[in-house]
């Protein structure tokens, strides 16, 4: 078997054991590119019947718009159950402070909207599109991650995973977090979404940007969330995007990719990893995601 | 192009970290804003080199606080041949669990011995977990060269004292390469250091090295992991049984037995992806349709009429104990093999491995965290299962403490 078989077999046998094991699961779904290779991997697993689980999106209020428009298409077209809840929502019944500064961020925010959401509809797992390339803590974290009911990740009691048997058993109230791609690698995705002619949103290829530059030399989109100081200036640059995030925390990289082709041959050149090419919440420090992890994050 | 998993296997002071770090280093899997982030804090680390490689794999606060490997940990690089997987393992005894879990997917063992001290009881610790385990391939890393001046003596005795050792385990391939991590002769290219050996270097031997085919070849085993009914009106008769060959193949039209309900029924439709295949083999996530309405549910194993699978309630296995508490004679367990899954009791703790020269002892009828014992379990439902010499997918389970749902043992029957 080619490599990409052997990893599209791996995640369409653990989004089964997903369905096998789990009385209310859910997809988490981002619009982005990790999120958008689970639905597809999902229709293979489940096609001619529906998926076993709603898709799930926590809409932070800072997302794309092409993202925003590409989720509801995508649940529309497959007739699949979208469940959407807002962090402004919960931001306003929890009397939370909203993110400040001059790129108000809603990533913390954004977990207790997830939580929240796990308990309304008292999902038992979530599958969600996180990698272990991306980052250290999340290369530590198995492919079935136990929380306990605040959704908290605790990396010294992590149940031992072997072979290819999954415990999801869990009480009532714990979660499991599944993460299907987990051994796939940015490039691998995009091998991937090249091989099955997945489409995404347009954001992912090159376009023209109003953008910033900031301290660290990355391009942040102008937008009505971004507070502008006087000293920046505002310059058209041809840009893409590598992740999907929030337009307050994800930087844009300049590129010429106008096709799947030219993104693979360009990640092939970079000397600069998904994450710290485009993201601002890993900045913080050298634990960033374990303890955001650890305080129930995705 | 293909896919390799590997593990290793070493302490901290055996450079294991640092071989690994080296692959990717030189293979230029890593970017320079992580190098960046790495020199920062080899700096703060205080450690010689100018970028401590080891700093890579520890990717949790408190093993980079004490140094050292605790969980297992995911690596990725890619060549032009091949993808690899890197299950970085603890190599220290407590931690034995750890390893043991790194290893069970993978197709080769890297183990890395120090030139200095030669064979220890670590290493025969870690090659005899590979056996257990059941890894193909061995390759026995003789590591830190450049600390005994790259001595072709001192290479030849450490691979003349394994293979005595390895006499008495059942390694299906041993391999040797003499190597020095933190230098990095002979990784990525060959060294000229040294200029007496002349096989392929750490690099060349993983993107060649044949990757076993085992299950292509073994019987044909099918194990449903989920039932598609979709009820729709146009689809109101669909029942398929979805899951992965997990050896051999199967062909459409094929008399199959359904274990453990012991029926016989006909494939009568074999699905991959949407579309109808006339015969699918193993690795391959596809839907089942059969000629009989028979009782077929989740965990549910299929075998060809002409092949035979073992079917018992009682059998013997090795069991690695890893759950903090110890195992509690009578302990309500969960047995899980795959997809399926049962009620089970350790009925008697038989003997105990030494992991340290493979003998058998008395056992006292305790399993401690990180022991391995020979046992024998009693399962409610019977459970068909191979050998696991035979067959790493049909042979293999976990022990569930039905109580805490933790998983507190891994088996392989025997």
């Amino acid at each position: 078997m080619d490599y990409l078989d052997q990893l599209e077999a791996e995640a369409i046998y653990i989004l089964r054991e997903v369905a096998g094991q789990f009385d209310r699961p859910a997809l988490l779904f981002s619009g982005g590119k990790d999120s958008i290779c689970l639905v597809h991997l999902a229709l293979k697993a489940f096609r001619p019947g529906k998926f076993p689980f709603p898709l799930v999106h926590v809409d932070t209020g800072h997302n794309f718009p092409e993202a925003i428009e590409y989720r509801d298409n995508l649940a529309k077209e497959l007739d699949e159950k979208l469940i959407v809840r807002y962090v402004a929502d919960t931001i306003k019944e929890k009397n939370l402070q909203d993110g400040k500064g001059k790129f108000p961020s809603r990533n913390g925010l954004q977990t207790y909207t997830l939580l929240d959401v796990i308990n309304e509809f008292e999902f038992d797992a979530c599958i969600g599109g996180a990698r272990r390339d991306e980052e250290k803590a999340r290369a530590k974290e198995r492919i079935f991650s136990v929380r306990d009911e605040f959704g908290q990740w605790d990396p010294k009691k992590q149940r031992p995973e072997l072979w290819n048997i999954y415990n999801g058993k869990v009480d009532k109230g714990e979660n499991v977090r599944v993460f299907p791609i987990s051994n796939w690698t940015e490039l691998d995705v995009w091998n991937y979404i090249k091989r099955e002619n997945i489409q995404l949103p347009s954001i992912y290829f090159t376009h023209e940007r109003e953008c910033i530059k900031t301290e660290h030399g990355q391009w942040m989109n102008v937008n009505e969330f971004v507070q502008l100081e006087p000293t920046d200036t505002i310059e058209k640059v041809q840009v893409r995007y590598r992740t999907v995030g929030d337009m307050t925390c994800t930087a844009a990289v300049e590129s010429q990719a106008h096709t799947v082709d030219d993104i693979i041959a360009e990640l092939k050149d970079t000397k600069i990893s998904e994450r710290g090419a485009t993201r601002m919440d890993d900045r913080v420090s050298e634990a960033a995601m374990e303890d955001r992890k650890k305080g129930g994050y995705f | 192009m293909e896919l390799l998993r590997f593990f290793t296997a070493g302490n901290v002071d055996d450079g294991k970290s640092t071989l690994i770090g080296r692959l990717l280093y030189d293979s230029k899997s890593i970017s320079t804003d992580i190098l960046e982030t790495l020199t920062k804090q080899s700096k703060s680390t205080g450690v010689d080199a100018d970028i401590d490689l080891a700093l890579l794999t520890d990717g949790l606060r408190a093993e980079r606080e004490q140094g050292i490997t605790i969980d297992v940990a995911y690596k990725y690089f890619t060549t032009d041949k091949r993808k690899f997987i890197i299950a970085d393992t603890p190599g220290h005894v407590q931690y034995t669990r750890n390893m043991f879990t790194g290893a069970s997917n993978t197709d080769l063992a890297i183990i890395l011995v120090d030139a200095r001290h030669g064979i220890t009881e670590q290493t025969r610790r870690h090659s005899i977990i590979s056996n257990i385990v059941g890894i193909p391939h061995v390759l026995v890393c003789i590591n830190k060269m450049d600390l005994v001046n790259y001595d072709e003596k001192v290479y030849e005795q450490i691979k003349q004292d394994y293979e005595k050792f390895a006499q008495s385990l059942n390694l299906k391939k041993v391999s040797y390469i003499p190597t020095s991590a933190l230098t990095g002769d002979n990784v990525v290219k060959h060294s000229e250091n040294l200029p007496w050996y002349e096989g392929p270097s750490l690099f060349e031997f993983l993107e060649n090295v044949e990757i076993e085919q085992d299950f292509k070849t073994q019987e044909a085993r099918f194990q449903v992991q989920y039932v598609i009914r979709p009820q729709t009106e146009e689809l109101h008769d669909y029942r398929g049984y979805a899951g992965s060959v997990l050896s051999g193949s199967f062909k459409k039209g094929d008399k199959i037995a359904v274990h453990p309900v012991d029926l016989i029924t006909t494939i009568e439709k074999i699905e991959k992806f949407g579309k109808e295949v006339d015969e699918a083999h193993a690795g391959e996530p596809i839907i089942i349709h059969v000629s009989d309405e028979i009782d077929i549910s989740r965990g549910t194993t299929f075998v060809p009429l002409n092949e035979s699978i073992q079917s018992e309630k009682t059998f013997e296995a090795i069991v690695c104990w890893m759950d903090n508490k110890s195992f509690q004679p009578g302990q309500k367990l969960l047995l899980q093999q795959n997809s399926f899954r049962t009620k089970a009791v350790i009925k008697e703790v038989d003997n105990k491995i030494n992991i340290y020269n493979y003998t058998t002892e008395e056992s006292d009828g305790t399993l401690h965290l990180n022991d391995f014992c020979k046992v024998t379990i009693k399962t409610a439902e019977t459970i068909s299962f191979d050998e696991y010499a035979n067959n790493r997918k049909t042979g293999s389970f976990i022990l569930i403490n039905e109580n805490t749902n933790n998983t507190v043992a891994a088996g392989v029957i025997n």
